[in-house]
């Protein structure tokens, strides 16, 4: 076999900051031409692994280094970051941070700038990549006139410009919608068997990043390789959930009609799978299922009447819109970016004022009501939790809403530690919030919004960038305290995941209209709709359709139902 | 959008426009420089005309600029006040003579014709430049201002950060209004119903996120810039910058040419100062 591009021998980190080696004897070597997919729960050292291969570390994050990295022949160590740029191109997680130039060619030339490379060469460069990654068209765009699969492909643009061999990808699905993330994954796939690239993707959703045809799986468990292999042979075991990862779907649905993995081939894709067994397995498994029969209709909490919304151009970004929300519902908002969605909440959290219709919340007509006392009915909650924290302290955090309102502070006190209780934070109540994990984090804002007694939740994305075991966290959290204040919760969410699992209902939007409401499962197997809200189509829906199950969303349902059982 | 923050960037084809944004950027500030130096009514006069010219020229729309004009004649004119009313009698100890129009050279608040053509020279001073500035702003791509400033000798690593700058504006703007609405809801008070004092407190709640965020993004972003190697080098090339073609090289040629009058003229008038009174 060739030499590895890419070796670590006995390799291990220690932050400066921290008291605890976050790698521990690494061992792996990485040869050319190879797609290697590095998972891990967060903090399991995986994000550390691939600054060790950009040279972030050591000349970004100082730290102590044993044993040895070797990339491409350099020495990290004792490389410059400037000499491993131009053998491992990176394209980091955040791609819209990682986008400076002012125009889309511009950030595409932006390391051949650096490089005094001559106007004319940069040019022919950038008309090359562009054409390759099918971003001529966008040349002139600003970044804020593009999409975030765009973005991605202008980054990898960026770096492919070096003509650098090693490719290294942090969490690509992170900021990317389902469909896009496929799209992305076929892309990096296709362009590592043209451009003859060795690819390392760091990423927690195996099943998503399997798409870019992974020829092997590394996991990460604090700071230790624990499996190495091809993704079929480790996938055969439930080894990957008790990492803390998630199993693709599929496969968990196989296991679930009996289905011996270890007796299939193929397992790494839901398109491949094979044996004999399947397709009467599963059509003998959702026939013996029985669905339960949805719950009696509640009251009405929220109600939007023809709903119009337009801003100074006149176009109708919200058209005529009508719905209702009954009390104690867990609702999925889905559909593509600009098609209405965040107008659609800062409609009913006051933000905006509809040009038409009415919106009436308990029967009660909301457009006289002032944002501040809407908050009080319907709280929302922003994807970035730094953006809304906005004091020192758990505690004083929390309270904010209520000291504003000027309410005792006697009664503060006891409401607080009443929400904090509820949402396990009251432990950390003087713990500074810098002090605090991600998770945690969020959690603050849910309690600090929760603390003004709302009976109704709008969460933007809560659980992107999460892996399994946080996404569980905060969802079985937020499942908790729906049921125990009969919250009613609509979540705006591209995650399919999140909308199968813990939503009753999903409703779409597309271009400022509701483009079907249903139970997810119907929604998630009607490939116009998916296609229409930028969605992508569930492995689930693959194996109906191939084992040719009677219904497909008979089919997800059922296995959705049984999983929410089992939990 | 970057291109329409205060005054932006207009696609139109002029020989303005045409004009690489290094030759503009020398001409804007080697006109300002003279102009800002010389009390030459008649030099003014001329460069101001001048000016006038090429904002013409440049076809910029008056209601692109109609705003920060209003705001910069208001404080002009502010300026002209002010400097009038702290020192009346400057003109005359300037130019030596006393020719009034009403009031006694004696008292403190008198009106010569020397001071009326000290102020003019002044107003001269604050409206001349307006415009090359304008020309400068509308009609250079922002993509070709750090290049420009790269070219007249500044060191990339600061004219790059003009770039980010520009290139990061609308994102914060977009974090602020955010973070903004997510503190309303929670109940800070920023509209209008609330006092000075309960806005200004809502205002720091948002500024602090703001300010968090920020750090958060420059921190990446400054790791993508060295994952590709900028600081590398001494120099660096600029994908968009313009070669210099023949109009540009007799643009400058013109500009030094105004640049020469402006110093002979300090030697005809053996000052700063055109004297019309003697």
């Amino acid at each position: 076999m060739a030499e590895p591009l890419i070796s670590f021998k006995d390799f291990s980190f220690k932050y400066d900051s921290q008291a605890e080696d976050t790698l521990k004897h690494i061992d792996l070597d990485i040869y050319p031409g190879e797609k290697v997919l590095i998972a891990g729960a967060s903090g399991s050292g995986k994000s550390t692994l691939g600054r060790v291969i950009n040279g972030l570390i050591p000349h970004a994050y100082p730290g102590t280094i044993s044993g040895s990295c070797i990339v491409n022949g350099k020495e990290v160590a004792d490389s410059s970051l400037f000499d491993l740029s131009f053998d491992v191109g990176t394209v980091l997680q955040d791609s819209d941070s990682q986008f400076v130039g002012l125009t889309v060619a511009e950030d595409m030339a932006f390391s051949l700038e650096n490089d005094q490379v001559p106007q004319a060469e940069m040019r022919s460069a950038v008309t090359k990549w562009a054409k390759t990654l099918q971003l001529n068209e966008l040349l002139k765009n600003s970044p804020q006139e593009i999409s975030g699969g765009q973005k991605q492909r202008v980054a990898m643009g960026g770096v492919l410009i070096d003509e650098s061999r090693i490719l290294l990808f942090d969490e690509p699905l992170a900021s990317l919608d389902p469909a896009a993330g496929l799209a992305s994954m076929e892309l990096i796939n296709d362009l590592a068997t043209k451009q003859n690239l060795t690819v390392v993707i760091i990423e927690h959703r195996i099943e998503e990043a399997l798409h870019a045809n992974i020829d092997r799986l590394v996991v990460l468990q604090d700071g230790e390789i624990v499996a190495n292999d091809k993704p079929d042979r480790i996938l055969v075991s439930e080894k990957i959930i008790e990492l803390g990862l998630r199993e693709p779907l599929y496969l968990s649905v196989l296991r679930r009609a009996g289905i011996a993995i270890a007796d299939c081939q193929q397992i790494s894709h839901a398109e491949t799978i094979t044996n004999p067994a399947i397709a009467k397995s599963l059509k003998s498994w959702t026939r013996d299922v029985k669905l339960n029969q949805a719950d009696e209709k509640k009251s009405n909490l929220l109600e939007l009447q023809n709903i119009k919304f337009a801003y100074d151009d006149g176009k109708n970004v919200i058209d005529n819109v009508n719905l209702v929300v009954h009390r104690g519902e867990m609702i999925s908002l889905v559909g593509q970016n600009g098609t209405g969605k965040s107008t659609l909440s800062s409609l009913i959290t006051g933000f905006l004022t509809p040009t038409n219709g009415k919106i009436l919340f308990a029967g009660e007509d909301m457009a006289e009501l002032s944002v501040k006392e809407r908050a009080e009915k319907i709280g929302y909650i922003l994807q970035d939790p730094n953006q809304m924290i906005s004091k020192t302290t758990v505690f004083e955090e929390v309270s904010s809403g209520l000291v504003l309102r000027q309410i005792a502070s006697k009664e503060i006190q006891g409401r607080v530690n009443k929400i904090l209780k509820i949402c396990g934070l009251y432990e950390m109540r003087h713990w500074p919030i810098s002090a605090l994990s991600f998770g945690q984090k969020k959690r603050v804002t849910i309690a600090s919004i929760l603390v003004l007694d709302p009976e109704m939740l709008i969460l933007d994305e809560p659980t992107a960038g999460q892996d399994f075991r946080h996404y569980t966290e905060i969802m079985s959290f937020l499942e908790k305290v729906c049921a125990d204040k009969d919250l009613t919760i609509i979540l705006i969410t591209h995650d399919m995941h999140l909308m199968l699992e813990y939503t009753m209902r999903t409703i779409v939007l597309d271009a400022g209209h509701v483009i079907m409401d249903d139970i997810p499962a119907k929604v998630l197997t009607n490939a116009d709709v998916l296609q229409r809200a930028s969605l992508a189509k569930t492995s689930l829906y693959t194996l109906a359709q191939r084992f040719g199950l009677p219904s497909a969303d008979d089919f997800v349902a059922k296995f959705i139902e049984s999983e929410r059982r089992a939990r | 959008m970057a291109k329409n923050l205060f005054v932006g960037y207009n696609e139109r084809d002029t020989f303005l426009h045409r004009l690489s944004g290094s030759t503009k950027l020398i001409g804007f500030v080697s006109l300002s420089i003279i102009g800002m130096l010389t009390f030459d009514t008649r030099f003014l006069l001329g460069i101001f005309l001048f000016s006038v010219i090429l904002f013409w020229k440049s076809k910029i729309k008056f209601s692109e600029i109609s705003f920060i004009l209003k705001v910069i004649i208001a404080f002009a004119i502010f300026n002209i006040i002010l400097v009038y009313v702290f020192s009346p009698s400057y003109g005359m100890s300037i130019y030596g003579s006393q020719h009034m129009i009403f009031g006694d050279p004696n008292h403190f608040f008198n009106l010569s014709w020397e001071e009326l053509l000290y102020l003019f020279n002044v107003m001269l001073k604050y409206t001349f430049a307006v415009p090359l500035a304008l020309v400068f702003l509308l009609t250079t791509e922002p993509s070709e201002f750090a290049a420009s400033l790269n070219k007249i000798g500044i060191s990339y690593r600061i004219s790059y950060s003009v770039e980010i700058t520009l290139r990061y504006i609308p994102d914060v703007q977009r974090d602020y209004r955010t973070i903004s609405l997510a503190q309303q809801a929670r109940g800070y008070e920023i509209s209008k119903k609330a006092n000075l004092m309960t806005r200004a407190k809502g205002a720091i709640q948002i500024i602090l996120p703001l300010i968090f965020t920020s750090l958060d993004r420059i921190e990446t972003v400054s790791q993508a810039m060295s994952l590709r190697r900028f600081g590398r080098h001494n120099k660096r090339t600029w994908y968009m910058a313009r070669r210099f073609k023949m109009a540009d090289y007799l643009a400058l040629f013109l500009i030094l040419l105004i640049v020469i009058i402006g110093i002979t003229l300090f030697k005809v008038n053996n000052g700063r100062f055109w004297n019309p009174f003697k």
